[in-house]
């Protein structure tokens, strides 16, 4: 049977709720919370700050360092907190995709510290974790050249769907399930981060990619709601 | 208060990393903005300025850094032989060197004069590759005794002093109390009452979350009557 209606009913091009919100932790110099229906990331931002250890210093550029971590609870199935193979991997990756637009070699010495934490995880955990650490990072006031939004670009059997949940993961007719996740400069366009867990041809890629570009803007128009709103709090 | 933001003059706007702010050849890129052929593009979160053709983002967020010249307070984190190790709030690390206490100190013990966990008031002499150095060469700079430090927003700082001073001046004059604010964020105030120093905190605190309001200093002034009349 080809997979023709998602299994909770959405669109094959609609993502799930997005809600984002800046400054929900106040001990940080930035943070902020992205959701994409039940996955939560929150990511909080401290730094520029002096590096330790200090043979990590660079005299010519600031570091970006990101930390992903599941809580023991985002599961059903209780995981081992900390770091492990997953996360480790995850927190590179994280890293990858945000440093091409985080313009920090005005600091030289210095580090910023990302540290991404997924309390509920149902699937795209890497995506949402990106976009909270592109909002937290600008609202810690970090130079940036763009703003980054990263979405899961899935493939069902043979459909491509946006914004893969756990049940749609776990597919398993025809073809299988395949998951890329993606990051976009949203002004720029440009490919951050790729990655493809399962089989694509290459035509389907170029299709998954420009499908990617679109749902990335959508997303920029939440991250930008979520920044633009802080004044009112304030006031 | 609504209505009031809608009749005044427009109010600044606030960009996101990565947006346009104005597009056309008439416009100079100034401070967290950079050109991309038509456009000024913001690289920094905060409020848009535009000074005749110069446009610049203020920013609303971010560590303080550190600038050649700025007024810091700051806190002794270690004594070495020569001078103290200190604490300013900035991501590098700064040293205030013996020489620059006008008195004459006993080398055996420099803590006499400042020890572990004194605060003072400091102008940034230099920013070299391995750390900032202070200096007391200023009015009004040294130890600071007595009164309360109060940690704010860095970025809040040129609201808290405001055009030429105006700011801090009503708040002195008004509480009774000596105030120095650093570019760092932090403030130290002295009062001869404990609760002149409270209100003068208050009133610092007040300006904080008010920094978007325009004519702030009327409001400022209005907040200081009522709160005298209480």
């Amino acid at each position: 049977m080809a997979y023709n209606k998602r299994l909770d009913g959405r669109k094959f091009d609609e993502t799930r709720k997005m809600t984002a919100k800046v400054g929900v932790i106040p001990n940080a110099d930035g943070s902020a919370m992205f959701s994409f229906g039940d996955t939560v990331a929150y990511a909080a931002v401290y730094g520029p700050k002096q590096l330790h250890p200090q043979h990590m210093q660079n005299p010519e550029k600031g570091l970006l360092r990101c930390n992903y971590s599941m809580l023991s609870f985002s599961v059903s199935d209780r995981i081992r907190p900390g770091p492990n193979k997953r996360s480790t991997e995850i927190s590179k990756v994280s890293e990858w995709a945000l440093n091409p637009s985080v313009l920090i070699n005005e600091f030289p010495n210095t580090v910023v510290d990302v540290h991404i934490s997924i309390p509920q995880a149902d699937a795209s955990t890497r995506c949402a974790g990106i976009n909270a650490a592109a909002l937290a990072l600008a609202h810690a006031g970090i130079p940036m050249s763009d703003m980054i939004a990263s979405v899961s670009i899935g493939k069902m059997d043979t459909q491509l769907v946006v914004d893969v949940n756990k049940a749609e993961e776990d597919y398993e007719e025809g073809e299988g399930a395949t998951d890329m996740a993606m990051s976009f400069m949203n002004k720029s366009g440009k490919l951050t981060h790729i990655q493809l867990d399962g089989k694509i041809s290459a035509k389907e890629l170029a299709e998954a990619i420009k499908l990617g570009r679109q749902t990335c803007k959508k997303i920029y128009e939440v991250q930008k709601k979520a920044l633009k709103e802080i004044r009112e709090e304030k006031n | 208060m609504m209505q009031e933001k809608e009749t005044k003059k427009e109010e600044r706007e606030i960009v996101i990393p990565g947006e346009t702010i104005v597009s056309g050849e008439d416009y100079l890129p100034g401070e967290g903005t950079r050109r991309e052929k038509e456009e000024i593009i913001a690289e920094r979160y905060g409020l848009v300025e535009q000074s005749g053709k110069l446009v610049k983002v203020i920013p609303l967020s971010g560590v303080f850094i550190p600038r050649r010249g700025n007024v810091i307070i700051g806190q002794v984190i270690d004594i070495s032989f020569n001078g103290w190790m200190t604490d300013i709030n900035a991501p590098y690390s700064s040293f205030l060197p013996l020489m620059e206490v006008p008195r004459f100190i006993d080398k055996n013990n420099i803590s006499e004069f400042m020890d572990i966990g004194d605060f003072f008031s400091a102008k940034i002499f230099s920013i070299k590759q391995k750390g900032i150095d202070l200096t007391f060469d200023g009015k009004g700079l040294g130890k600071l005794e007595d009164g309360m430090i109060v940690f704010i927003n860095p970025n809040k700082v040129p609201r808290v002093i405001g055009k030429e001073g105006s700011m801090i001046k009503l708040i002195k004059d008004e509480t009774n109390c000596k105030i120095t604010v650093g570019q760092n964020g932090l403030v130290w105030i002295k009062g001869e009452k404990v609760e002149d120093e409270l209100f003068a905190k208050k009133a610092i605190m007040f300006v904080t979350e008010k920094s978007f309001v325009n004519g702030l200093t009327e409001k400022v002034q209005k907040f200081l009557q009522e709160e005298k009349e209480k």
